[in-house]
This record gives C-alpha cells, structure tokens and sequence, in this order.
C-alpha cells in the first residue's frame, strides 16, 4: 500500500512537469478513479475523473454531405448536350432524305415537273393582267381631253 | 469516395473534433456547427484525403484554426456591443449549484487557461495523443508542448489545492 502510495506521489511530480508517458497517466487515471485514494491526494480526483468523463462525450448531430444536388447539374448539362446532338443528327439526316436524288433522270423528271407545274400558274396570272390593256385604252381616250381644254384656254383669253 | 467511404475515415475522430471543438468555444451549440463544418470542409475535399498522411491530425489542425477564427470573430462582436451589454453578470443559482460538483469545478478551471493550454490539456490528458502529435496538431515543437502541458497541469492543481483546502468555490 505505501509502495503504491510512493509510485503515485512520484508519478505526480513527473505528471505537473509533463514528462510522464501515456502508460504512467493510465495508472494514475485508475488510481485517481477508485476508491482507496489516500486523503492527502484527494484533490487530484475531481481532475482524473472529469478526464475520463470528457472522452465519453459524443459528436450526435448529422453531418450533412451534400452530393446529389451537384451530380444533378452535372447530368443535367451532359443530357442538354445529348439532345442537341441528337437534334443536329436527325435534323441534317432528314434533311438528306426529303432534299436529294440519287437517280439524275429522276431528278430530271421531277424537276421538269414542277418547272412545268410553276408556268402553269405563272400563266394563269399573266392572263389576268390582260385586262391592263383595257386600261390602257381608256387612258389613250382621256388624251380629248386636252383638245377641249385647248379651245376653252383660246375662248377664256379672248 | 463514397458517403460510407468517407464516414468510415471520420467516425474514430469526430468525437475527438467536437470535444476540442468545444473545449475551445465552451458552447456545445458552436462546437457542434464548428465539428460539422470542419467534416463539410473534409468531405469537400475528400479527393485528397488519401494524400494526406494523418487525416485525424489534419483534422485536429483544421478545428484548431476554425475555432480559433470563431472566437476572433467574437472578440469583435462583443466589443461592438460592450456598452448595450447590461447582461447579469451574477452566475445564475443553477451554475453555483453545478459548480459545487468538484467535477464540474475542474471544468471551470480548464476554461479559465490560456486557448494553447486548454488545447494541449484536451488533447493530452483526455484524448490521449502522444507529444509528437500533438507538437504537429498545433505546430508547435515537442518542448514547448511539455513545458505548456505542464504550466497547465500545475495551474489546475493550484487551484484544486485551493479549493480543497480552503472550501472557495
């Protein structure tokens, strides 16, 4: 008992000077925190205890880790690139499909077609504009007029 | 890194991070927002955990400078404010009578310190790091730990000697 007794009070001297090892804190943490603590030390028990105490005390809340709001923008950009790909692909092979011929008499064909098609209905309009002629006419009548305005301009000066 | 990844390095430490956390702030709210906000940082820069060889003393490292910005911060704060401060200053009857448990008493005492010691007690004597972690968590050398470590432990036992031997508390 006083052996022990000794070992702690040296213990404690090394222990304010800092220079005890992890291993000599443990025997003074256990001495410290049982029940035969001798009554001249018994101030030093407050302080062992609480020691041991605070390591108990826990981290409770949730950490919140965010990572699915970023990954989200991130396929977000990647899927408007994807569409837009796809849109310039199917939009130029369209394009393809409806625009060209393979076979030039085809293409021919096809073409005088509706070249014929365009003078038709180019014809049909020119039609109508015969009628300007008509108009035409009954300007060229208008030109009496100005003989009357002659003969009344010789009468008025008179 | 996965979530689970990640919380597999954190778990053995977190504790560790909010205890220094809140040895340093003293309100367990702070030091709670502050443990959460040094593993955000972490898991930000989860990338380049792997590199890092001592992710827990880096942490350790991260807290400490964290809080030691917090409370700066505070310092401005309450100067701005020290003369619209009428708080009462009395400790409320519920603190004495906390404080007449001894245990709490050392707790009250560790607050009194100096930040460095306060760290170096929280990190030594609870959380049980050896000096050379230690000297590198604060970046400090191994000397100037020990000589730190024991002014602080000498301080606490004045104190306790006090209280034990003249009832003031």
């Amino acid at each position: 008992m006083i052996m022990v007794l000794n070992n702690i009070e040296k213990l404690l001297e090394k222990y304010d000077n800092g220079e005890t090892t992890l291993e000599e804190e443990h025997v003074l943490k256990n001495y410290f925190t049982s029940d035969n603590v001798a009554p001249h030390l018994e101030m030093y028990k407050p302080m062992f205890t609480y020691f041991l105490a605070n390591q108990q005390e826990k981290f409770t809340k949730d950490v919140p880790l965010k990572t699915k709001r970023k990954i989200d923008y991130k396929w977000i950009s990647v899927a408007a690139v994807v569409l837009l790909m796809l849109g310039f692909y199917f939009g130029s092979s369209f394009n393809n499909e409806l625009g060209t011929y393979d076979d030039p008499e085809l293409a021919f064909n096809d073409f005088s077609k509706s070249m014929e098609m365009i003078s038709q209905k180019l014809n049909k309009g020119t039609a109508t504009v015969g009628y300007l002629n008509e108009v035409n006419k009954g300007t060229s009548s208008l030109g009496y007029l100005n003989e009357i305005e002659n003969t009344t301009n010789i009468i008025f000066k008179k | 890194m996965t979530q689970i990844e990640f919380l597999n390095i954190v778990t053995p430490f977190k504790d560790k991070v909010f205890r220094l956390a809140k040895r340093l702030l003293v309100s367990t709210e702070e030091a709670e927002d502050a443990t959460q906000e040094v593993l955000i940082k972490l898991w930000k820069n989860k990338e380049k955990i792997q590199e890092y060889k001592n992710v827990e003393a880096f942490s350790m490292t991260m807290t400490k400078n964290y809080c030691f910005d917090k409370l700066k911060s505070k310092q401005a704060q309450n100067l701005k404010i020290v003369h619209s401060n009428y708080e009462d200053k009395q400790t409320p009857l519920q603190k004495q009578v906390e404080l007449n448990d001894s245990v709490n008493w050392v707790e009250r005492i560790i607050e009194d310190l100096p930040e460095q010691q306060r760290m170096i007690i929280q990190l030594r004597d609870i959380e049980e790091y050896d000096f050379d972690e230690i000297a590198k968590m604060l970046d400090m050398n191994n000397t100037a730990v020990r000589v730190a470590l024991s002014r602080a432990r000498k301080t606490i036992r004045e104190k306790l000697t006090n209280t034990h031997d003249y009832g003031i508390k």
